[in-house]
């Protein structure tokens, strides 16, 4: 059996199911509020739910019981001079150490939380960066959606943010330096590309198996770099478009990646009606359509950047993603071949396999 | 004492309790008596700059509060989630 947690704009659901589907819903949490993001620790058991509340603010909640109460953690405040207060958060990642999670946030935060996600602290060296009022937000604002940890080595994290790129960190945290080199933004002109740091990442991922591998989905341009996020190279060549949100790698094959296309910035949908998955087994070299058992006809769907995850790896590896149509899909197959595990849900904003 | 109003989920955080006496000589200083007393309210009704949440409004009786706005004894403030959302 396999258990999803599905985030919506109406609240968390909690799927269980096995591959070949249908899903049944187990529970619902924060019915009504928009949850953008919930995970499970897999060191602890322990899950996560990013809630932002059009009303009351954004806030995370856990618990170790998923049909039981949750908490709300403490801490994910900006400081009280700030222009604006915190807007949203976007993920929670474990970290390489016990007990040590990140969280992302708007306007482009992180936070750190020391004793399981109970309480957190802003990181200040990252707020503090010089540079911040020249930052802008993407559209759905300056979101830190993407922290990617270094098996093994707690110093070493690569953050992306939308719309200020890619920052490298060496040592914990303490200082940031940016990995921009490569992008090409074509939202700007192209005087001012070599310069900017106007930089719309959608996703980033880190190969687990060859750390100093991460691949990117970028605001137009799907991206590889081999030198731990410094520097990046386009990999979009045979795709049907290099526009897109979600990412996912299989983390035993440091040369996978998949993606799903969506039109362009302006059509955000699934090109051609068409809902098809994008797999690469070469570092970006070729990549494969996968699309046998998802909807061909007038489909078209939009994936947001947290709806598509992994479970396992290899040839059994499950892929599952969700839409804002309420459609959640997998595969057990390693997308081979698809099936749809939940329809008529609220707007789907993440899938994680709990 | 001002009398604060609060509905679900709200009034849950302040202990299940719908209204309150809280003292304060404007509605930021009472609603900060309501996050000293009930601190699961802190950060749902002010931001951590101290501000009303943008999509909630405070009445004080029947006019529209801001943080600054002053109350007196036996004023009924009302938090209330704005017309807004989706």
């Amino acid at each position: 059996m396999t258990e999803l947690l599905v985030g919506t704009k109406k609240g968390l659901f909690v799927l269980k199911g096995k591959v070949g589907g249908p899903f049944e819903v187990t529970s619902r949490a924060f019915a009504g509020e928009p949850v953008e993001f919930a995970t499970r620790d897999p060191r602890t058991g322990r899950t996560y739910a990013c809630v932002t509340s059009a009303f009351y603010g954004p806030k995370v909640f856990y618990t170790d019981d998923l049909a039981g109460e949750w908490e709300q953690a403490d801490g994910l405040e900006l400081p009280e001079d700030a222009e604006k207060p915190l807007e949203r958060l976007w993920t929670v990642v474990p970290a390489e150490d016990d007990g040590h999670l990140y969280a992302g946030g708007a306007p482009g935060v992180l936070f750190e939380s020391r004793d399981g996600g109970a309480t957190w602290e802003l990181n200040k060296a990252f707020w503090e960066q010089p540079t911040r009022p020249e930052w802008s937000p993407g559209a759905g604002g300056m979101c830190m959606h993407s922290i990617a940890t270094w098996p093994g080595d707690p110093s070493r994290i690569a953050l992306a943010i939308s719309a200020v790129g890619v920052w490298l960190s060496d040592d914990a945290g303490e200082t940031w330096r940016h990995g921009n080199k490569g992008m090409y933004p074509r939202y700007i002109p192209e005087e001012a590309r070599e310069d900017t740091i106007t930089l719309c990442v959608h996703n980033m991922h880190r190969a687990p198996e060859q750390p100093e591998r991460l691949f990117m989905q970028f605001h137009g341009g799907v991206y590889r770099s081999d030198d731990a996020g410094e520097s990046w190279v386009s990999i979009a060549d045979g795709l049907p478009s290099d526009f897109g949100f979600p990412m996912v790698l299989d983390p035993d094959d440091p040369d996978s990646a998949y993606v799903i296309p969506l039109v362009a910035d302006l059509d955000r949908t699934t090109p051609e009606g068409r809902v098809r998955v994008y797999e690469t087994r070469d570092a970006g070299a070729s990549w494969i359509e996968r699309g046998d058992g998802l909807p061909s006809d007038n489909a078209y769907l939009t994936i947001l950047r947290q709806a598509f995850c992994g479970e396992g790896s290899g040839p059994k590896m499950g892929l599952y993603f969700g839409a804002t149509s309420g459609d959640v899909f997998g595969s057990g197959d390693a997308g081979k071949s698809w099936f749809t595990a939940a329809t008529k849900l609220p707007p789907v904003h993440s899938v994680r396999v709990a | 004492m001002a009398i604060v109003r609060l509905r679900a989920p709200l009034s849950e955080l302040a202990g299940g309790h719908r209204e309150l006496e809280l003292d304060g000589a404007t509605v930021g200083e009472v609603l900060r008596a309501l996050e000293r007393q009930h601190p699961d309210v802190k950060g749902w009704i002010l931001d951590e700059r101290g501000l009303i949440r943008e999509h909630i409004n405070v009445f004080v009786n029947r006019d529209y509060g801001r943080e600054d706005t002053a109350v007196g004894a036996q004023d009924r403030l009302h938090v209330l989630p704005a017309i807004s959302g989706g």
